[in-house]
């Protein structure tokens, strides 16, 4: 099994005709087949996208509107690639089409429209990932967004992460020690989110393929101490996983945002040390190197 | 992207808030004339930089029995002389770090008989995804303090985005700060408008502190800190027009031209890494191995070759840089064009100090090669613990 997505999702993209769509839908196409079922683009409804894939060529249809491309396709899913400006309405776009699951991969979005789509988001029956995250992967079924589908295996590790490259580091490490992946959620470095670390670790523990879990945080925050406090809760109550985490940032200084736009140390709040006690407190073992990910998990799974 | 108080100040007047009147100045030549547009017979002399922490704050070349970046004064005479004092010095607080920060403008402020000092701040609340007011009695001082403190005295009331900051929402506010009769009026006008400002300029922090209740019942800002979401800055020029680049590190500004995310700290290992989490798990790798380093530098999830040049070049212009680790794990971008984009870059900028190279993931065989094989005096890692070690080493050992 796997989380989120499988092969049988089928994706649309907002934002497709541009640079960046275009590429990552190539490459979502050629990774086993991922179901890319269309485009939405509001002036070339009606058009057709033509993408290379391998030696020949996909072409997929262009819808003026996501509700349209849902419709005609059945689609379930929606990745956005539109630049920031314009990506929070389209978000927006596709909570009101009640498309079940959308990854926004765009990183620069104001907080302000964050916030309304948050409210919007909260009455509606989406999950929303991201955004500014590298989208959600599972291996040899569906990739929806930017991960490097070659460092993945199918295997039983769950990860969930708010940094792209770490996500990478993980699913690398953890494909390398020969355990693979269930699925691997980039779920984003921006303040206001749609998924949180809860979420996922939720899903994790519920799903039968994933036999353990890589968290990885960083400063900024305090998703990481009530995921931390969920686990806790939870193994009180008899379900638990073994599950390795990271935490980036301890020698950021405070008041500095760190590339992420939620990665900042404020009134005192969001250091690292605070974080690490905490999921060290909740059973989780803590590595202090990215680089021992998944060797971290292997002791851990030895027992 | 953060402005000076003045400017705070002016944008929240042009809002409707009740601020002090008060002139900017340059230079001490402007004092006199300044204070001369106020009514007296009390001014306030207040140093602009972009820190807080002012009033305690002392000046390196004063003695050390001087008077702090905020002076009152009883006359025009006491402002020129405050002024002339103040300007061109460096201010040390306990938030600009040792080195302070050149005072070169001042604003010269109406008096305030103030009767109480409040707390006041609206922020993104990111636990609920909403903006949110905190709010104290405990006006005046450091509002981490009181959070430690006395964290009951602190109220933080999340606003609804859809409905903004309803009649129970003011009236929640003026209760915890105790406003009652004028105060209490001029409370339930002022706590919409503020969050009307914060909204409509896209800030990420409006702090005022102290808000006052004066002798006469009335409120007024007494000082106001405001910061903005640089990723909404595109749609704000008027913001963007009161931006002071001599308050930022030239070579952030540099970096920000590049669209690369650069902040400078204070060690002397350079590092170039592609990804935010990276680049601080990198950062903190260096110091679990004893060493500091001299930057957080982010080329981006997909860094291009010239991305990885302008990062070069920026990363070798500090002269407190002793070393060099570029640690790439490559995803899309694959490791051969990013080898291919270091080597050109040290090539084109040259190569002082020792540079430790760390390349995984897609193509690395590749990558690995290129570097080798460039003829470049580049050490290669294995992973980022060999990156880290390596290049604290050939640091302590140079």
């Amino acid at each position: 099994m796997s989380i989120i997505v499988n092969k049988d999702t089928k994706v649309l993209v907002q934002g497709l005709t541009g640079k960046t769509g275009t590429f990552h839908t190539e490459q979502a196409l050629a990774y086993h087949g991922t179901k890319m079922v269309g485009g939405v683009h509001p002036k070339k409804g009606g058009e057709t996208w033509t993408g290379q894939v391998g030696d020949g060529t996909v072409d997929l249809p262009i819808f003026a509107t996501v509700a349209e491309g849902k419709e005609q396709t059945g689609a379930d899913a929606s990745v956005i690639y539109v630049p920031p400006a314009g990506a929070g309405a389209a978000i927006i776009e596709a909570i009101d089409a009640e498309v079940p699951l959308i990854v926004c991969i765009t990183e620069g979005i104001p907080v302000a429209d964050m916030v309304r789509v948050k409210a919007r988001l909260d009455k509606s029956s989406s999950r929303l990932i991201g955004p500014n995250c590298p989208g959600v992967l599972t291996p040899d079924e569906c990739k929806i967004g930017i991960m490097p589908g070659n460092i993945f295996k199918k295997g039983s590790v769950g990860i969930v992460s708010r940094s792209g490259t770490l996500t990478y580091e993980a699913v690398f490490q953890t494909t390398n020690e020969n355990l693979g992946q269930t699925t691997a959620v980039g779920i984003g470095g921006d303040p206001v989110k749609g998924t949180e670390f809860i979420d996922v670790l939720e899903m994790y523990l519920a799903d039968d393929a994933t036999k353990s879990i890589v968290m990885i945080g960083e400063i900024g925050g305090s998703a990481e101490e009530d995921a931390a406090q969920f686990l806790a809760d939870e193994a009180k109550r008899g379900r638990r996983k073994p599950t390795v985490g990271f935490i980036a940032g301890r020698t950021a200084p405070p008041g500095r945002t760190m590339g992420h736009a939620g990665a900042v140390i404020s009134g005192g709040k969001g250091g690292a040390d605070d974080k690490i006690a905490a999921m060290e407190a909740a059973g989780i073992r803590v590595s202090p190197s990215p680089a021992q990910l998944g060797k971290t998990l292997v002791e851990l799974l030895k027992g | 992207m953060n402005i000076h108080e003045y400017q705070a100040k002016a944008l929240l007047k042009g809002f409707g808030a009740p601020v002090a009147e008060g002139v900017a100045i340059f230079s001490a030549d402007e004092a006199a004339a300044a204070a001369g547009k106020l009514p007296g017979p009390l001014y306030v002399v207040k140093s602009q930089i972009h820190a807080g922490g002012r009033g305690k704050g002392k000046f390196k070349e004063l003695p050390a029995d001087a008077k702090g970046g905020v002076r009152l004064a009883h006359s025009i005479d006491d402002v020129v002389t405050h002024a002339s004092e103040m300007l061109g010095n460096t201010l040390v607080t306990k938030q600009t770090g040792p080195h302070g920060k050149q005072v070169n403008r001042l604003y010269i402020e109406d008096g305030a008989d103030i009767d109480r000092e409040l707390y006041l701040s609206i922020l993104v609340d990111r636990t609920v995804g909403r903006p949110a007011f905190v709010v104290s009695t405990e006006g005046g001082m450091d509002i981490e303090a009181v959070a430690e403190e006395t964290p009951d005295k602190i109220l933080t009331l999340p606003i609804d985005p859809e409905t903004g900051v309803t009649e129970s929402d003011a009236g929640t506010l003026c209760e915890t700060l105790q406003l009652e009769g004028q105060a209490r009026t001029d409370g339930m006008t002022l706590f919409p408008l503020l969050y009307k400002a914060f909204i409509e300029k896209d800030m990420s922090l409006l702090e005022v502190n102290p808000l006052i209740v004066m002798t006469d019942g009335r409120l007024r800002v007494l000082d106001a800190k405001m910061s903005f979401d640089g990723n909404a800055l595109f749609r704000h020029d008027d913001v963007v027009a009161l931006r002071d680049t001599t308050e930022e590190d030239a070579k952030e500004i540099e970096a920000s031209k590049h669209d690369l995310a650069y902040v400078a700290l204070d060690g002397n290992i350079g590092c170039m890494v592609n990804g935010a989490g990276l680049a601080m798990a990198t950062m903190d790798i260096i110091k679990l191995y004893g060493a500091e380093p001299a930057n957080f530098l982010d080329v981006g999830g997909g860094a291009s070759k010239e991305k990885v040049t302008a990062a070069f070049k920026i990363i070798t212009a500090d002269p407190a840089v002793q070393g060099i680790l570029v640690n790439i794990f490559g995803g899309i971008m694959r490791c051969d064009v990013i080898a291919e984009g270091v080597v050109a870059a040290v090539k084109e900028v040259g190569l002082k100090v020792p540079l430790v190279v760390r390349l995984e993931g897609t193509n690395v065989e590749k990558g690995k090669q290129i570097i080798n094989q460039s003829g470049l005096n580049v050490i290669a890692a294995d992973d980022l613990d060999d990156a880290a070690q390596k290049i604290v080493n050939a640091v302590k050992g140079a």
